[in-house]
């Protein structure tokens, strides 16, 4: 692997429950991310996948500073930004730059999209002079594929899928080295959805950008991510390459969001495998002992209520190179392809 | 036939002039069949199964042609209290916010109960056994302890069984299913498209999937209408359609989504956007945006051509677009 420009150890942000007004008390903490570690190379896109409530877009947060983490490091080109304030915090968030779900909450419907795309120039003057930041937003607008001469309008007279590309082009503003983007592309319709997926692959190669791309749409992180890791209830429970985990999973939650999606195949639906999960998924204020996944899990033993399965290679693969050979915090994992190949 | 539905026309009135959202519409469903009616947002898809079920906010909406005939009836020329007895004990809708078509300050026990207090003029104790026996049904845990609790009590996706269970109370004959699993996380999805697929298939209901999730169609449906602008562009017994798309909106659908099975190709977008339904383009509503677009297609308004029994395109073209 290529350098990593960004390296994540045992994030941890824990929300404080407290009791009483005059004197609070804590009595307990939602766990919203418990432990979360991974590397991001130069370049590359780390897909990031997991249900409403596993700390993805806390996580997300995280990374471009808008949350602290209770404990935990993120270092950036080897230092740990989570320490940093002042001077020092600024440069750095001018390299990790967001890209919000929302198209509609994450403009200001007061601002002209100029000013919106501006905006970052006004922090960080030492990007664009004064005098050059109309021509610099005319030219991101033009990357983005919006008109140029759009520049003096409101939000409210674009649609959805224009609206994400102004947002993806104020986080380009700032010619950031990592794009954080948390579910850019759930809010838009399906026929533009291709549209926003096709720039943010271009705009990679272009400005050889590092992505984190959040989402709970297993089939489009596959199509933009190099790497995926699988989050579950504040945890990673599985990090690999792209065919690792979606053609070789080993962990037992990866198999069966996988086996849950629909594929868009009718003749799939007879000789496809697929495994349904009874219940929903734990609160993140009281986790379940040991292995979190353990309540919902076909395989689970004694042992997981006891023992935290660590993300690591499984001990049956850890000899062996094939495609099964990488981290998953299972104590029973065992590869099981649940995809389909091309069209069965 | 269950329901039919012919030349069907809705438009509503805004500030900026008039919105023809359902532009002669034409589907039907039979029992035990399962129509999903598929569409990006503003194809009118919701709007039509809003007004069979005759729940259209009437102004600004209105109801300009057209017939729906269920069981022969046309509910069209029923009086409203008439109508009023057919929705619910005879068809019934789920709806994609559970969180948000839920009373929240009413137990879920009493709404479930209210369908058998209302309509078929049970006790409230015989109601509460009723509820009971639903929330059983529809596999809640623990119904008896759970059935005095509030909507904010339970979890997503034991709202929705919620609102399926309030759905199935009377044993209707149609379901119409607006997005009924679209809020929910992946794992819970399947588990309640499962528990609808099994009911359905248990009571031989008539349902309508809408949906914008080619996906889901391809697990649960039978035959498949595609709306854009208003109309029906191509309807086709769902194999078909994914093996050979006969309408260049539906092929531009298919190629433009990212697949679990396959890594990334650059994706097939469809260029522009929906058009506004105030000043949809004149002829082909999809000319704008499409890659066979001719002369013809910006004059005249494609008919539904039949590609093959039970198959229908709405393209000059579609010989072209089935072949490749």
């Amino acid at each position: 692997m290529a350098e990593a420009i960004l390296e994540v150890r045992d994030l941890v942000k824990h929300y404080p429950l407290t009791q009483g007004i005059l004197f609070k008390k804590q009595i307990g903490a939602v766990k919203a991310v418990d432990g979360v570690s991974f590397d991001l190379a130069a370049g590359e896109t780390l897909g990031i996948v997991g249900e409403s409530g596993c700390g993805k877009s806390t996580v997300a947060k995280m990374l471009v500073n808008l949350e602290r983490p209770t404990a935990g490091q993120i270092k950036y080109k080897g230092e740990d930004i989570t320490t940093m304030s002042g001077r020092a915090l600024k440069a750095v968030r001018r390299n990790i730059q967001m890209v919000f779900q929302d198209p509609y909450t994450s403009l200001n419907p007061r601002m002209t999209v100029g000013d919106i795309i501006g905006e970052p120039y006004e922090i960080h003057p030492e990007v664009a002079p004064k005098g050059d930041r109309r021509r610099k937003v005319q030219d991101l607008l033009d990357v983005v594929g919006l008109n140029p001469e759009y520049i003096n309008r409101y939000p409210h007279q674009f649609s959805g899928g224009q609206r994400q590309r102004i947002g993806i082009a104020r986080g380009l503003a700032l010619q950031p080295e990592i794009i954080v983007a948390d579910e850019p592309v759930s809010a838009l319709d399906v026929s533009v959805q291709a549209q926003v997926v096709n720039l943010l692959d271009r705009l990679q190669s272009e400005f050889s950008l590092s992505y984190v791309f959040i989402a709970h749409d297993l089939s489009i992180v596959r199509h933009i991510s190099d790497r995926v890791g699988v989050m579950y209830l504040g945890r990673v429970v599985e990090i690999g390459r792209d065919e690792e985990i979606y053609d070789h999973p080993t962990h037992p939650y990866t198999q069966a969001l996988l086996s849950a999606v629909p594929l868009p195949d009718p003749s799939a639906r007879k000789h496809r495998e697929r495994i349904i999960l009874t219940g929903d998924v734990p609160s993140p204020a009281n986790p379940p002992s040991g292995c979190t996944f353990r309540t919902r899990c076909w395989k689970a033993q004694e042992r997981c209520a006891q023992e935290v399965p660590l993300l690591a290679v499984p001990a049956e693969f850890r000899l062996t190179e094939g495609p099964a050979h990488h981290p998953s915090a299972c104590h029973f994992a065992e590869e099981k392809r649940v995809v389909p190949t091309e069209s069965g | 036939m269950l329901l039919e539905v012919r030349d069907l026309q809705v438009e509503f009135k805004t500030r900026d002039g008039v919105a023809k959202a359902v532009n002669g519409v034409n589907y039907s469903v039979d029992a035990g069949e399962t129509l999903a009616v598929l569409g990006e947002s503003g194809s009118g898809k919701s709007v039509t199964a809003q007004a069979v079920m005759g729940i259209l906010d009437m102004p600004p909406g209105r109801i300009a042609g057209g017939e729906i005939l269920f069981q022969g009836r046309d509910l069209l020329k029923l009086k409203e209290d008439e109508r009023r007895k057919v929705r619910g004990s005879e068809m019934a809708m789920i709806f994609q916010d559970a969180l948000s078509s839920l009373n929240p300050v009413l137990s879920v026990g009493d709404q479930l109960s209210e369908m058998f207090t209302v309509h078929r003029g049970m006790s409230r104790k015989e109601g509460r056994a009723k509820a009971v026996e639903l929330m059983d049904r529809v596999r809640i845990p623990a119904a008896k302890e759970r059935v005095g609790q509030y909507p904010h009590q339970f979890s997503g996706g034991m709202r929705q069984r919620i609102m399926i269970a309030m759905a199935l109370a009377l044993e209707p004959s149609l379901i119409i299913a607006d997005e009924p699993t679209t809020a929910l996380d992946v794992t819970v999805q399947a588990q309640v498209m499962d528990l609808l697929a099994e009911l359905q298939r248990e009571l031989n209901m008539g349902l309508i999937l809408i949906t914008h999730d080619l996906g889901v169609v391809a697990d649960v449906a039978d035959k498949i209408a595609v709306m854009y602008a208003g109309r029906i562009v191509e309807q086709a017994p769902v194999h078909d359609i994914y093996k050979a798309p006969a309408h260049p909106y539906t092929k531009g659908l298919l190629e433009s989504i990212p697949r679990l099975d396959q890594k990334g190709r650059e994706l097939y977008a469809i260029k522009g956007l929906p058009p506004n339904l105030m000043h949809i383009p004149p002829g082909c509503a999809f000319n704008p945006r499409c890659p066979m677009a001719r002369d013809v297609c910006r004059s005249e308004v494609p008919p539904l051509f039949d590609v093959a029994p039970d198959r229908q395109s709405a393209c000059f073209f579609w010989k072209e677009t089935l072949d490749g």
